[in-house]
């Protein structure tokens, strides 16, 4: 069924509120494409398919976010992180649970998700993943 | 096409940078444009400027899109064409390029371009949000990211392999602020010390607020012509000789490096090749300073230096006004300010006194070669010129 879902942003977070982290893999050049999107952007092909991503990751860089945009001042101060995949593609987002003082390039993290999204008539309403400390 | 002039440009103007409270981006625009026009008093604005193309941001600011057509009747040129670029950070650095564009295509013979931004009218969180629209949506703000978040992300990763240093980020600062003291038309005009820059409140670690540029308002213009008809409007053009233009992922977190931009070396690579000169032979520079780690990641992919040796470089006083390279004599965008429409012709304004002899307490002496670096976003756009005598 996923496989038919169509390579769009707002079906990537419609997994993300089922608790899946997924990605577009061309069955072409084995890309796997973060964000989705309908053509692989290396060899241009169209035949594609949704593949859920383990969700673990290495930290590669962070940053403790004080000033914030609105909708996120009332988490401020908060860690914000790109993290590697491993399956090699990388993320961006909040990391929750882990004090600031221990954040470390390289340490090992794990996507979880925010899918209490409270209704409003605002556009998105998209749901929210996050990264946390990986228990092993 | 190796550095052969490809335009010239003939004047130039600057409004006053800083908080313009009471003005709109048009009556800045226009403040910049009566320079440029009485600075070059054998052109007839509106007899020989063929067109305008005009670098702003955000139509957010004032409400106001369809941007063009206003800035040319505000600056006397209607009739002429004009047309509105935007590319964020970089988006007069991209009305450059596309006026040297019209320019090579015998189209037209004088080209203005200019850029402009009214920023300080509103709230700083306001002022945020709408900077913010040039970083990607879905994944970048919906996830909580800002702009110097961004831009501590590549800090912290170009620390942690490079051992750069905080202190290092700071004397990009207290080197831009002293040349800002220089720059009557600086927003900020005031020196800082390191332990001023390490001491003010962070915004996002490792960055604090004196690590981060200005929220500004201001305007920037020039004057470009066929080369061969420079001499017609001054005695003293200055050529634009190579042009460099990168694109990149919107996302930072989807590019290959965490600590260089690959649209500013294949900026780079293109407009050194076209000018047929080498970081070496560059006697000035603007580059883009949003932030004191941009300005060092800028002096690597520029080749004024090694990869992860941007940090000694600015130890170095390699890029004071001084050194062997002055970088951002203007005071950058950290002292002179970012009005971000309008920074990329600002910068090309700095580098045209400076080869005309004109930046007063801040001239370098005997420049010859100049060079402008403007960023847009994160650096998912990079556009770079280089000019010379």
């Amino acid at each position: 069924m996923s496989g038919e879902a169509p390579f769009t942003i707002e079906q990537f977070y419609r997994f993300v509120s089922e608790k899946k982290l997924m990605g577009a893999k061309c069955n072409e050049c084995g890309k796997i494409l973060l964000p989705p999107r309908p053509i692989c952007p290396k060899c241009l092909s169209r035949n594609l398919s949704w593949v859920q991503l383990k969700n673990r990751g290495k930290l590669l860089t962070y940053t403790i976010i004080h000033v914030a945009p609105e909708r996120f001042q009332s988490m401020a101060p908060y860690a914000l992180g790109i993290i590697e995949l491993e399956e090699g593609v990388r993320l961006l987002g909040v990391i929750q649970g882990v004090r600031h003082e221990d954040l470390r390039v390289g340490m090992s993290l794990e996507v979880d998700f925010d899918t209490n999204v409270p209704a409003s008539p605002a556009w998105p309403p998209w749901p929210r993943y996050f990264f946390k400390l990986r228990r092993e | 096409m190796r550095g052969k002039p490809l335009a010239a440009v003939v004047s130039a103007g600057l409004s006053k940078f800083g908080r313009r409270d009471g003005f709109s981006g048009r009556e800045l625009f226009a403040e910049a444009a009566l320079e440029a026009f009485e600075r070059c008093p054998n052109l007839d604005p509106k007899r020989d400027i063929d067109a305008l193309i005009i670098g702003n941001m955000s139509e957010s600011f004032e409400h106001q899109c369809h941007l063009a057509p206003i800035m040319s009747d505000w600056a006397g040129l209607l009739p002429a064409p004009s047309i509105r670029v935007e590319a964020a950070c970089a988006s007069s650095g991209a009305a450059i390029r596309y006026g040297l564009f019209a320019i090579l295509t015998g189209l037209y013979d004088v080209v203005m371009v200019g850029g402009f931004e009214k920023m300080t009218h509103r709230t700083t969180a306001e002022a945020t949000e709408y900077l913010a629209m040039a970083s990607d949506f879905p994944f970048e703000q919906w996830n909580g990211a800002t702009f110097p978040g961004l831009f501590a992300l590549m800090a912290t990763a170009h620390m942690h392999r490079y051992g750069t240093t905080e202190e290092q980020m700071a004397l990009v600062a207290v080197k831009n602020h002293h040349n800002g003291t220089l720059n009557p038309k600086a927003h900020m005009q005031r020196e800082v010390t390191i332990e001023q820059v390490l001491s003010s409140r962070v915004i996002a670690k490792p960055l604090k607020l004196f690590d981060c540029s200005l929220i500004s308002d201001g305007a920037s213009c020039a004057i470009l012509t066929r080369p061969e008809i420079a001499r017609k409007y001054t005695d003293t053009p200055i050529y634009i000789v190579g042009s460099g233009h990168g694109t990149d992922a919107i996302g930072l977190y989807e590019r290959d490096s965490l600590t260089s931009l690959d649209a500013t070396k294949r900026a780079a690579k293109e407009a050194y090749e076209m000018a047929g000169l080498g970081p070496d032979d560059i006697d000035v520079a603007e580059v883009h300073d949003c932030f004191t780690i941009a300005e060092i990641i800028a002096y690597e992919d520029l080749g004024f230096c090694k990869p992860g040796e941007g940090g000694k470089f600015i130890e170095s006083g390699a890029s004071t006004l001084n050194g062997e390279l002055p970088v951002n004599t203007s005071g950058g965008l950290k002292a002179k300010g970012h009005p971000v429409g309008a920074t990329g012709v600002a910068q090309l304004y700095e580098i045209y006194l400076q080869l005309t002899g004109q930046a007063g307490g801040r001239q370098v002496d005997g420049c010859e070669v100049g060079l402008t670096h403007n960023l847009g976003g994160s650096g998912a756009t990079c556009i770079i010129h280089i000019y010379r005598r």
